[in-house]
């Protein structure tokens, strides 16, 4: 189903597979790039669109699969090679040097074989390209002192210097404001008039459909789609992202929905690169109620989540449990009003591998176990033996290292943990994110049982079929704010992925 | 061609002991080479060093009283760096537990032996946990390196010292950088005679058994793991992060300092400039070699302390000179560091 292009492809990529472990990001994909055009690719988080890019970019090499740049094939075993052959990679975390100038930053590892820099001829050089793309940085201006647009910047100019025709773009617009996407956008316009090459990296429908010629949606690592834009809509990418038809049953809905027990009023929140990733978002969690947050990842959900857990602070509005305000900067309190925490980095804030299971069993509770200044090891030792039968977690025994169990045994030991302490309040973050299919249906049936129990929880998540089994109300989440909410049994998977992408609109 | 290291599943117990065997072992091989180059007769220098540190009753305690501030300092170490507190300052909270420790056994009124004794090592023990808890301070507040800031404030409290010691601590009448003595009261008892075997011998190996204790039955043992193993993960988990870096600089500081209370009641009963040849320092090395364990800390200080010792008659029969004490802990060092490297990762050279 490829477009036919009157242009000549200036980068051919032929059944690229790559693997990780056990993870296939990458499954013969093809992939054509054509001269002095934007191509979007497009596509969910963890549908290897990083992935594929960086092996254009030689920082990966594909299991098997070709690649030709202009006609030629080529095996680029480095960055460096690729760099050499005109392509160039800004990627999602920048690669600058903080303490140098944007000049240094710029004009290292470009001048390989001179000994001494003509700086007065690379600031010459430099001027000329921010004239022509319009990218404003004070070559002398020390890289920590910019804000990250700026460095985004940098990191362009960088590409530029070293004359890249194909310049690949990892979410680029991610971290900026909405003046600055429209600054990105021109330089972009104005670098394909050229005649080169970019590769827009994005899941933001709109974005894709103003500045692309066309799109590759990649859904689980294939090519499920290849659109001209002038040709497609959002709502029809909506649906190709999301990619199937509902193909699980759900599980029974909520027998008895209870009191209010949080409230979410008025929250807005600031994410690490101070930008407001949460706007003025009001939410309500009900007993016996499984609320799903749905909507692509990087949209908020995290900071939301994390200031349920009491770790970020918030700018405005309020969160109430019950009729207490929740205290903020001590997650603490927050495990101790009752909120159980499923997070969705569950390797990095959720378990600490190098301790032991019996002690990541008891992370949030272990004050439970002291006597005056010392711990009960063998109190702790016999929660943790019950909870590994309970919830029948595979290890070696209660001392073995976290690191050794499998994904679906990490994640019961959260589960497990949560669930002990009997919150009243569930913030489920990607709970199956990376199961297998048994492990998943272990952790849904979980979650039911707590709900019927009478918790309230939060189900953050981006995978449809899940909310869509699990969940009795759908609320979807877009650049920090909820774009409409439904209970399940009146929602449509066109209404949800619509949503989804940022347009307000309802489904007739 | 790349090189890619991947993480490798823990050590069983026994690689975690034995590691450390195997690498004193290749260190006294390798050792063999800096011998040669000074001319020392192999052989004849391997056996004066270890006579010279173990051969006789005498020898072995001086060997003992040697490893007290090096097990003080290698705890210190230890109990910090498990939390991931860099604490690379342990020289100079030995010298504010030793300016301390002098300055109450010099000025205290009369009091009997023993409470002048808790006395001058409660002193010591709190101004070296005092001067740890600046680069925790440091690192909490204002995200200051804790590598950095505490290596440097060993610079600082050098020269506190010496201001004192020329200024307002200096022995009347003397023109030498040297505190006047301390109380006879003050002195740790020798406790095995015909030696210097004293008091501060026995209070590191209660040393290593409290900190046994903490790190493996108390609450801010469980809470340093965690913080050390995975910070962020322990904070969402609702532990005060901030409050178990300060708490651990505290104890390491003190544990640094008491150290300094020992040489100064143990061995010289002045302040003196050169109180320390640099026990804080080797206490980095003393920590690692043993694993961060306290028991594996002493056994690793005991092991330097042979080196130190034995060194100096070495360097008697031999000729060979006793830096060579400072080659063979640094080389202990980096063959510690390599076979961590190999044990911890799996390590591949990619071809592409
Ligand atoms: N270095 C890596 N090691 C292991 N798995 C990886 C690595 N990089 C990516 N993956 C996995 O490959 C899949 C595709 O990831 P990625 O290319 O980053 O997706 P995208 O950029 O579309 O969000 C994901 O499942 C991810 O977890
Ligand atoms: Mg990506």
């Amino acid at each position: 189903m490829s477009v036919i292009s009157p242009k000549k492809p200036v980068v051919e990529m032929h059944s690229i597979t790559k693997t990780f472990l056990d993870v296939v990001a990458n499954n013969n994909v093809d992939l054509r790039l054509y001269e002095g055009e934007i191509c979007a690719l497009l596509g969910e988080n963890g549908a290897g669109k990083t992935t594929l890019m960086n092996i254009l970019f030689g920082y990966y090499t594909a299991d098997s699969g070709q690649i030709l740049v202009r006609g030629e094939k080529v095996a680029f075993s480095s960055p460096h090679d690729a760099i050499e052959n005109g392509v160039g990679m800004v990627h999602q975390h920048f690669s600058l040097v903080p303490s140098q100038t944007v000049l240094e930053n710029i004009v290292v590892g470009s001048f390989r074989g001179k000994f001494f820099l003509d700086t007065a001829a690379a600031k010459r050089k430099l001027l000329e390209l921010q004239n022509r793309f319009g990218l404003h940085v004070d070559p002398d201006a020390f890289v920590w002192t910019l804000p990250v647009g700026s460095q985004q910047k940098v990191e362009i100019l960088k590409a530029l210097y070293r004359d890249a025709s194909i310049l690949i773009l990892d979410e680029p617009t991610a971290v900026l404001a909405p003046l600055e996407t429209k600054e990105l956008f021109a330089t972009l316009r104005t670098f394909a008039a050229e005649g080169r090459s970019v590769v827009f990296i994005s899941h933001k429908l709109n974005e894709v459909m103003e500045i692309s010629d066309r799109v590759v949606v990649l859904a689980r690592g294939k090519v499920v789609a290849e659109r001209k834009t002038s040709e497609t809509s959002e709502k029809e990418l909506a649906n190709l992202m999301v990619g199937h038809e509902l193909t699980k049953q759900p599980y029974s809905p909520s027998r008895k929905t209870g009191a209010p027990l949080l409230q979410v009023s008025g929250l807005t929140v600031k994410n690490d690169k101070g930008v407001v990733a949460v706007k003025d978002l009001s939410l309500t969690l009900h007993a016996g109620e499984i609320t799903a947050l749905a909507g692509v990842s990087g949209n908020g959900q995290k900071e939301l989540a994390e200031v349920l857990f009491g770790f970020r602070e918030l700018l405005q509005g309020s969160v109430m449990i019950g009729d207490q305000p929740l205290p903020f900067g001590s997650p603490k309190a927050a495990i101790e009003s009752g909120i159980g925490r499923i997070p969705e980095d569950r390797m990095t804030t959720g378990l600490i591998l190098d301790l032991t299971v019996e002690e990541n069993l008891a992370l949030e509770n272990h004050t439970k176990f002291k006597k005056g200044w010392t711990i009960d090891y063998r109190a702790l030792r016999r929660h943790a033996e019950k909870l590994i039968e309970d919830f029948s977690i595979k290890t070696a025994g209660p001392g073995a290292i976290a690191r050794t169990l499998s994904g679906g045994n990490l994640q019961k030991i959260i589960l497990a943990r949560v669930l002990s302490a009997s919150p009243r309040i569930i913030v489920a973050a990607q709970p199956t994110r990376g199961l297998d299919v048994g492990a998943a249906e272990y952790v849904h049936r979980r979650i039911l049982e707590a709900r019927d129990a009478g918790s309230a929880v939060l189900l953050i998540s981006e995978d449809l079929d899940e909310i869509f089994m699990l969940s009795d109300r759908i609320a979807v989440m877009f650049e920090g704010v909820i774009m409409g909410m439904v209970g399940r049994r009146e929602a449509s998977i066109e209404q949800i992925s619509l949503w989804m992408s940022g347009v307000k609109e309802k489904c007739a | 061609m790349r090189l890619i290291m991947t993480k490798r599943p823990p050590l069983s117990g026994w690689i975690q002991v034995l590691l450390p065997i195997g690498a004193i072992l290749v260190t006294l091989v390798l050792s063999a080479i800096p011998i040669l180059f000074a001319g020392g007769e192999l052989w004849l220098s391997f056996y004066s060093l270890f006579k010279g540190a173990l051969g006789t009753r005498y020898n072995l305690l001086e060997t003992f009283t040697h490893a007290a501030p090096l097990t003080f300092t290698g705890l210190a170490v230890a109990f910090a760096f498990r939390a991931k507190f860099w604490n690379i300052g342990a020289e100079g909270q030995l010298l504010a537990g030793a300016i301390a420790a002098a300055w109450v056994g010099i000025n205290a009124p009369p009091l009997p032996a023993f409470v002048l004794i808790f006395l001058i090592c409660l002193a010591g023990f709190l101004a070296g946990g005092a001067w740890a808890t600046i680069p925790a301070f440091l690192k909490n507040k204002l995200k200051v390196d804790d590598v950095v800031s505490s290596l440097l404030l060993n610079y600082v409290m050098w020269h506190i010292m010496g201001f004192l010691l020329f200024g307002p601590m200096q022995m009347p009448g003397s023109s030498w950088p040297r505190s006047a003595a301390i109380a006879q009261a003050a002195h740790f008892p020798v406790l095995l005679s015909r030696s210097r075997f004293h008091l501060g011998i026995l209070l590191a190996a209660i040393a290593v058994l409290v900190v046994w204790f903490i790190n493996s039955k108390t609450e801010l043992g469980f809470q340093s793991r965690a913080v050390g193993a995975n910070a962020r993960a322990a904070a969402f988990g609702g532990i005060n992060v901030n409050s178990v870096i300060f708490k651990t600089a505290l104890i390491s500081g003190g544990l640094a300092g008491m150290a300094g209370v020992g040489e100064v009641a143990g061995i010289h009963f002045h302040l003196l400039m050169d109180i320390s040849p640099g026990f804080g320092y080797s206490g980095i090395v003393i920590a690692m070699l043993g694993r961060l364990h306290p028991v594996g800390t002493a056994l690793s200080a005991f092991f330097f302390s042979t080196v130190i010792v034995g060194a100096q008659s070495m360097s008697r029969m031999t000729g060979v000179p006793t830096y060579i004490a400072d080659v063979i802990q640094a080389m202990a060092l980096l063959v510690m560091l390599i076979a961590l490297l190999f044990t911890e990762y799996r390590i591949r050279v990619v071809r592409d």
